[in-house]
């Protein structure tokens, strides 16, 4: 597997990254290296084998519907949430104008 | 049920059908944070850092919302996988922080399933079964609001991460009527299961409409499908807009592209959405941060241990085991509410009077579905409160005792929503009792008869309409308090 220049170009745009022609020619080596390197997995025979997850055996948690039980991952932190936001006004997100 | 077809120039087209629905799982918490999902907070005051994207939070899945979206599978008789993987959906959006959302796409929750639809709402026995694909678990987006400022967009993201349940369809529906159902019938299983509350006014329930259009017979259609409808009425609209419009632009030489449209409530029209250059590429795979999901064996038989009894078997029951009419018994079942206001005062009811349930079934059937609506509707005074079980009860079984007629039995309900009284007290203070007094009517009737003796000869005489006026007589002389089917009988012995 292996992409090219357009491809790059592409990747490039989707995740709203600016690539300017040079360094997307740049890219184009350094993440065919990536990828062969990655390739070299394919050698092993893992014909029977189920996909693994994780290395060791381990399920996912889940959590209690409560709200707010945990004060690092509930809400009414909007002080916290709006912190970084450049645009803040009347407890929203200001945003440049997006519509369809 | 006749088949819907656009006419077109070049003959007749038939209309594909196919629904996904977006039903906001019933929880406290969101699905992968701990924050609230209340409707109609403060902008972003339900907001955890994990909803907010903020580096290094982690999701953890809220059981209630995978237990919600199982119990939903098993009604619709659906599969179950034991196994189901999160996977993320990239896309960049003003109303998705993450950059991405948490949503199914390789491994669902739920697999293939169906439901079986009504078309017509007075025909509940014809019924057309409707494939459902998959249901899967995923992150609602936030919200955005266009017109608060003249050149930014404002985000609430209190809906951020609230859980979602997909219902994807098969392409199994052929008309509007159809697809109207199948929603009417989506929205009553999931307020029956409680994973849902259905309310599509404040989005909880959703619909994106696949349409397509082919000559009857011909392979499907190229597709367009129409985002967040939020009605039954405009699921119908956007059905009928887009299958004219398709025909039109197929006649007139053109192709239906694939395409993502937006409907018009206003217009009742559709529009596209998104251009083609920005075709969407998800580019999807595995969410690192969230392990494969795998239920076991007691938390499934939890799931179905607490399904109630679903609107089918309900039905079926109302008309088999309480004798109900196939009509009453659908209209009974469609929702949550009336069912279990019917539950209630039949529950009631049967033991005020001391009888089984199906004996009084019909009588409280006919209270709840049109007698006591007709009351209420016409009252501009009455209060929700005052309209108790006990109340409904009361009434009805002062009715099927005979103490009071249909008639009073309505004004008391009146006076009962208006003041909340008593039904017994307002029978008996407001003198709104007939009598069953067999004694007291025979005597009426002998002096009805007395007086009009020349009447009793012709009826006699075999003029048998005069039966009526004999009974409008007695009732007269009663005040109109007269148990009428007493008074018929007493006559009838009488005239011979």
């Amino acid at each position: 597997m292996s992409v090219d220049k357009a491809t790059v170009a592409k990747i490039a745009s989707l995740a709203r990254i600016s690539m300017d022609d040079a360094v997307c020619d740049a890219m184009v080596p350094e993440l065919n290296q990536i990828l062969e390197w990655v390739e070299q997995l394919g050698e092993v025979d893992v014909t029977g084998v189920e996909p693994m997850t994780a290395v060791i055996p381990n399920t996912l948690r889940l959590r209690d519907d409560i709200v707010d039980a945990d004060p690092l991952t509930g809400g009414g932190v909007r002080e916290k949430v709006l912190a970084n936001a450049p645009a803040p006004e009347h407890g929203f997100f200001g945003v440049p104008k997006v519509i369809e | 049920m006749s088949e819907y077809r656009i006419q077109g120039a070049t003959g007749e087209w038939e209309v594909v059908i196919g629904l996904e629905v977006h039903a906001q799982v019933t929880s406290q918490a969101k699905l992968f944070s701990g924050a609230a999902t209340a409707f109609g907070a403060e902008p972003n005051t339900q907001v955890s850092l994990v909803d907010a994207a903020m580096p290094g939070m982690l999701p953890v899945p809220n059981r209630e919302c995978i237990r919600q979206a199982v119990r939903t599978g098993m009604a619709i008789d659906a599969q179950i996988n034991k196994w189901s993987r999160f996977d993320r959906k990239n896309y960049f959006y003003a109303d998705l922080p993450q950059g991405y959302q948490i949503s199914q796409l390789y491994h669902p929750l739920v697999g293939e399933g169906y439901l079986d639809i009504a078309p017509d709402d007075k025909d509940p026995e014809n019924t057309k079964r409707i494939g459902v694909e998959r249901i899967h678990v995923e992150q609602d987006a936030g919200k955005l609001m266009h017109d608060q400022h003249p050149t930014m967009s404002y985000v609430d993201l209190n809906r951020s991460g609230v859980a979602l349940m997909e219902i994807v369809s098969k392409p199994d529906m052929r008309s509007p009527a159809e697809a109207g159902a199948y929603v009417r019938k989506l929205r009553s299983i999931l307020r029956y299961v409680g994973s849902c509350d259905g309310n599509m006014e404040e989005g909880s329930m959703r619909a994106d409409v696949n349409v397509s259009v082919r000559k009857p017979g011909d392979e499907f259609g190229t597709r367009t499908e129409t985002k967040n409808v939020n009605s039954v009425r405009f699921v119908m609209q956007v059905i009928e807009y887009e299958a004219n419009r398709q025909v039109d632009v197929i006649e007139n030489g053109g192709t239906v592209d694939q395409e993502t449209r937006l409907f018009d409530p206003d217009t009742g029209t559709t529009r596209t959405m998104r251009s083609k250059e920005d075709a969407h590429d998800y580019r999807y795979f595995p969410d690192p941060d969230l392990l494969p999901l795998e239920l076991d064996d007691a938390f499934i038989a939890e799931c179905r241990d607490s399904l109630p009894e679903l609107p089918d078997a309900k039905r079926h029951r109302y008309e088999n085991g309480l004798g109900l009419t196939a009509y009453n018994a659908n209209q009974l079942t469609a929702d949550v509410d009336v069912y279990q206001r019917f539950e209630a005062i039949l529950a009631a009811t049967a033991e005020k009077v001391g009888k089984a349930e199906k004996d009084v079934a019909t009588q409280v059937a006919n209270w709840v579905l049109s007698v006591a609506p007709g009351v209420k509707n016409a009252l501009d005074d009455a209060d929700e409160g005052n309209d108790t079980t006990a109340a409904n009860a009361a009434i009805i079984a002062l009715s099927a005792a005979g103490t009071v007629s249909g008639g009073q039995a309505k004004e008391i309900y009146e006076i009962v929503l208006k003041t909340g009284r008593e039904p017994d007290e307002i029978a008996e203070t407001e003198g709104l009792k007939q009598t069953s007094d067999t004694g007291a009517i025979e005597a009426v009737v002998d002096e009805v008869l007395a007086n009009n003796a020349d009447k009793v000869e012709e009826y006699r005489g075999g003029k048998d309409k005069l039966f009526g006026f004999f009974v409008g007589q007695t009732m007269k002389a009663m005040k109109g308090k007269g148990n009428p089917a007493i008074v018929n009988e007493i006559l009838k012995a009488k005239l011979g």
